[in-house]
């Protein structure tokens, strides 16, 4: 299949043009090689999972996408151009949002603050506007808090918006953080491991509302999951590392059947 | 023995019955003198809300901006350039402070950034003796258009006495914490300033550029500085001691909790007021010099009772 051609799953979902290429990424820290030669695409309106062992480099690879890490070698290109190096703060403005492994939330601030921040590059008005609370900057301020109603309603969250989420459990935390990153009405949204730590009805609800995304949104997701019945259900296409080496990429399916894989996942008897 | 009771219970009530118009004059002073520390309280506060570090700097940033704006003036000049000149002097430190300090320090623990603020400390006692030298200078107050004199208040045949730039300090500390008040609550950087100081990370994935953010807060906590050299240079001359009176913010903290502006502004006050009443009426029972550690005793109880403070954000730890 070429980058410029979009592309029909087994599921019968069709699957746009590529929309963020990876091209032989290595990534090192000193001696260890954290990635190594890693090629992957992703294409627009997927939903596209990296799955692997601990320390395969899946969140390495996220963190590279992000712009945390800089990779010593290789080139990623978003939308058709070679992206330079940048800053985190400077790809989230090209509508690259994400959210945690360990879920970074603004535990001080409430969850409607928290899905605000989302909405921060959006606001244009000066702060002496702003402060005074009146004309334009009031609209876009009420604007923006309506946008921010609307994902919060979505995401079934309303119960708990004016908590400081510090307080809150752990799988509503990990909903406010998803919040947050669709507040920024992304292009690509990374997800590092939404599910961990959840019992099997959060796990089905955080599926759902993953989906309902790349549905109602159209929004590209990339995501990390170590709990593979979610990944096959959730994936339109698979890449597999292990120690920082590609093992698969394809289909679920097709990756489901690599022996790579199954050897990374199982053991091999030596 | 009794007569110690009543020295403790009695004897300085019946002193503040028998002269208002004194108590009256003790409460004033007191009042301008919280207002200062909560002048001073507000740097701090600006930056712990902002980065999560005490920023052991903010008494020296005091005393640098009211050295540089005097240093300026007796090289001749003008006074209102001089004071722009000084505004422009802050953003240059702010700046470096961000580009060669911070920087090279995100995501460290805040321990390591509130050394790394005594460090700048020691740098900027340096470089000011260096450059001012180190004796007493008078603060150009007269030139800046401050009020000098002072108006007598005679309520019922007493007398009150009114420092004028005592009432331009409050006015002028009263609008500055009002207008960073709006500013911290209802504008997109002053969400982003309480963003960063929870999670760096965090902030970094939703566009919020530390450095531009620190370079503000640092810009602003300058200002603050400079505007609190200004007033409490005005009372007590311009000099390296006026750090000392920066550590006072401390027990303002401590009370009025490290996160809030409005804990601050309260923090002061009570520390203020209670300083000068404990010292006129109670004083003499301890032989006097009461007002060097009754803030510290007052701190000391609420850390045992209420750590986070009066207004101090509530400490959620979960398990």
């Amino acid at each position: 299949m070429s980058t410029a051609e979009t592309f029909i799953t087994p599921d019968g979902r069709t699957i746009g043009t590529v929309m963020m290429e990876m091209k032989n990424i290595t990534l090192r820290f000193g001696g260890v090689i954290a990635i190594q030669d890693i090629s992957f695409d992703i294409r627009e309106g997927e939903i596209r999972a990296i799955i692997g062992p601990n320390g395969a480099g899946k969140s390495s690879m996220l963190n590279v996408i992000n712009g945390f890490y800089h990779p010593q070698e290789g080139e990623v290109w978003f939308r058709g151009a070679k992206r330079p190096s940048m800053k985190p703060y400077q790809i989230a403005k090209q509508g690259i949002a994400r959210t945690f492994q360990n879920i970074a939330l603004f535990k001080g601030m409430t969850t409607v603050e928290n899905v605000m921040t989302g909405r921060q590059l959006m606001m244009k008005k000066s702060f002496l506007w702003q402060m005074l609370r009146v004309g334009p900057a009031m609209t876009e301020e009420v604007e923006h808090r309506r946008r921010c109603e609307e994902i919060i309603d979505f995401l079934e969250i309303q119960h708990i918006r004016k908590e400081p989420v510090g307080s809150l459990p752990y799988g509503l935390q990990k909903r406010v953080e998803l919040a947050r990153a669709l507040a920024m009405e992304p292009k690509l949204l990374l997800l590092d491991e939404p599910m961990a730590g959840m019992n099997v009805e959060e796990k089905e609800d955080m599926s759902r509302f993953i989906l309902d995304v790349n549905d109602q949104y159209g929004t590209t997701i990339a995501l990390i999951e170590h709990d593979m019945s979610v990944v096959m259900d959730l994936a339109d296409r698979v890449v597999c590392l292990d120690y920082g080496k590609m093992l698969a990429d394809g289909t679920p399916a097709e990756v489901q059947k690599n022996q790579a894989v199954i050897d990374a996942y199982l053991g091999v008897e030596h | 023995m009794t007569d110690f009771l009543y020295s403790i219970f009695v004897g300085p009530f019946a002193d503040m019955i028998a002269l208002p118009d004194f108590l009256m004059q003790v409460l004033w002073e007191g009042f301008v003198a919280g207002v200062l520390y909560a002048l001073i309280a507000l740097g701090f506060v600006l930056i712990f809300k902002a980065s999560g570090v005490f920023n052991f700097a903010q008494g020296i940033m005091v005393v640098f901006s009211g050295l540089t704006l005097v240093g300026l003036y007796e090289l001749g000049v003008p006074a209102f350039m001089a004071l722009i000149i000084t505004l422009g002097v802050m953003y240059v430190l702010a700046f470096s402070v961000e580009r060669f300090v911070l920087r090279k320090l995100v995501n460290q623990p805040d321990i390591i950034l509130f050394m790394a603020t005594i460090g700048l400390t020691n740098i900027l006692i340096g470089l000011g003796q260096w450059i001012f030298g180190g004796e007493t200078k008078t603060m150009i107050t007269e030139q800046l258009w401050l009020p000098t004199g002072s108006s007598v208040w005679e309520p019922n045949g007493g007398l009150v006495i009114f420092q004028h730039i005592d009432i331009a300090a409050t006015v002028i500390a009263v609008l500055m914490i009002v207008g960073l008040g709006f500013f911290f609550s209802y504008t997109k950087v002053g969400r982003a300033l309480r963003a960063v100081a929870d999670d760096h990370q965090a902030s970094l994935s939703v566009g919020i550029s530390l450095n531009q953010i620190w370079v503000i807060v640092w810009f602003a906590a300058g200002i603050v500085a400079l505007v609190t050299g200004i007033m409490w240079g005005a009372r007590s001359d311009v000099s390296f001691s006026l750090q000392i009176i920066a550590l006072k913010a401390l027990p303002v903290l401590v009370l009025g909790g490290f996160t809030s502006i409005p804990g601050a502004i309260v923090g002061g006050l009570i520390i203020g007021i209670g300083e000068k009443i404990f010292e006129i009426y109670w004083g003499p029972l301890f032989g006097s010099g009461v007002e060097g550690w009754f803030a510290y005793v007052i701190a000391l109880i609420f850390l045992l009772f209420r750590p986070q403070g009066l207004f101090g954000d509530k400490i959620i730890e979960r398990v």
